[in-house]
């Protein structure tokens, strides 16, 4: 499982946590979130959101 | 055919530009920019020190990297010096530029106060890249940091910068932080929070002076104390900048006037970010920025859409006390509702029918920012 921060506003996506409360379950890939997604903290797109790849 | 020019890099002009490319990627398209055009997170700004970033490291992409990224003429270093409307075109200096269409997305500018002193021009203030620079410079090898201002932008670098092993000294005329977001008991949780963690406070008084003292400053409060720093920082507020559209006969008032389409009262003339006004609201914040990047961008490539607002609660990145805030709609009617503990404030906004109208975490609480924001009314409907 992988995590994944937000360029802009540091938000970090938890692949093992999800977002549960968003409807993405626990475990949910990264590449398997909807490209309409948005950071929920500020609202950078998924498509451009340059997330960086923190642990492997 | 003229392009479509852009004022400003940062994340409002940037963000149309990019959200732009995605639905046209051949109208030509010029963004000019006072600044070094760097492609970077202003928000990030006020954390670098945790995050162990030094300035150099901050910006994502280079101006030419972002010329070559969303397919467009980036101008760093040029200010315009005029927007003649009527005629379609701007001015950096004797230079003309002719548009289709023009997006100012100009941003704002710190407040400075009027100090006294024979230091006070050596008062520092962030809201660039280029300014943070400098403020590194110049607490690189120093040990203490006056504050001045307990808004958000003051509490996050308090907190960057005490965690960080800085002495810091946080001035403000309010009674307590973050005085226009928190009520009273989320304010005294994150001020004891904050000065655990070593920051000094002064509250209900403002700063008469900074003068010089040998190699460091001393800084006069009106209530006659003085405290002691290396350097100072300013950081009482933003105010967009309107002296471009001001000149140009746009319509302003805290902001450039737009509509919901985020027209000015200009023709082929869009504003949006820190620097404009929809239906007298003025939000510095990254979420309204995105909402409206997308709107402008279907506007601008052919397909007029208006701009809506969600809730867009906004965090405060203070580690030593998470902080999120969703104010209630100015003069919107109701109480807080407060419930505590001793690490955990939920301060709700209601209304006389229980409506949830703004809410106010600060601690473990900031676990409910998701549940709590879908409750609340949106911002811009």
């Amino acid at each position: 499982m992988r995590k994944w921060e937000c360029i802009v506003c540091g938000f970090i996506y938890d692949e093992a946590k999800g977002l549960p409360e968003e409807g993405i379950a626990a475990g949910t890939r990264w590449e398997d979130i909807p490209e309409n997604w948005a950071c929920p903290e500020c609202g950078i797109a998924k498509v451009d959101f340059e997330m960086v790849l923190m642990a492997a | 055919m003229h392009p479509i020019a852009i004022i400003g890099s940062g994340l409002a002009g940037y963000n149309v530009a990019k959200e732009l490319r995605k639905l046209d990627k051949e109208t030509p398209l010029t963004v000019i920019t006072a600044d070094g055009g760097q492609f970077y997170s202003k928000p990030m700004l006020s954390n670098a020190l945790a995050s162990h970033k030094l300035p150099e490291a901050i910006p994502l992409n280079s101006a030419e990297q972002m010329a070559a990224q969303i397919n467009a003429t980036v101008r760093p270093h040029a200010r315009v010096t005029a927007i003649e409307a009527d005629r379609h075109r701007i001015r950096i200096g004797n230079e003309i530029i002719s548009y289709s269409k023009l997006v100012l997305a100009l941003g704002a500018d710190q407040i400075r106060i009027p100090l006294a002193g024979d230091a006070a021009d050596a008062v520092l203030s962030v809201n660039s890249l280029d300014d943070y620079a400098r403020f590194r410079a110049a607490i690189k090898d120093r040990k203490s940091v006056v504050i001045i201002g307990a808004g958000l932008i003051g509490c996050e670098f308090a907190n960057d910068l005490s965690a960080a092993g800085y002495k810091v000294d946080v001035i403000d005329i309010a009674d307590q932080p973050l005085p226009r977001l928190l009520p009273p008991a989320g304010g005294a949780l994150l001020k004891a929070k904050l000065a655990a963690l070593g920051v000094t406070w002064h509250f209900g008084t403002g700063v008469q002076a900074v003068d010089k003292a040998g190699d460091r400053l001393q800084v006069t409060l009106a209530n006659g104390r003085t405290v002691a720093a290396d350097v100072v920082l300013s950081a009482v507020g933003l105010r967009p900048k309107l002296e471009l559209a001001h000149a140009a006969g746009l319509k302003t008032r805290r902001g450039i006037v737009v509509d919901r389409h985020l027209e000015t009262s200009a023709q082929d003339v869009y504003a949006l970010g820190d620097c404009a006004e929809i239906e007298g609201l003025v939000l510095p914040f990254v979420m309204p920025i995105m909402h409206a990047a997308r709107a402008l961008a279907a506007t601008l490539a052919g397909k007029p859409t208006a701009v809506s607002y969600p809730a867009m609660p906004v965090l405060v990145k203070t580690p030593a006390c998470p902080t999120i805030v969703a104010p209630p709609a100015s003069g919107a009617a109701g109480e807080w509702r407060v419930e505590q503990n001793a690490d955990s404030v939920k301060s709700l906004f209601v209304d006389a029918a229980g409506k949830l109208l703004g809410f106010a975490l600060n601690g473990t609480a900031t676990a409910e920012r998701a549940k709590l924001a879908q409750q609340l009314p949106p911002v811009l409907d």
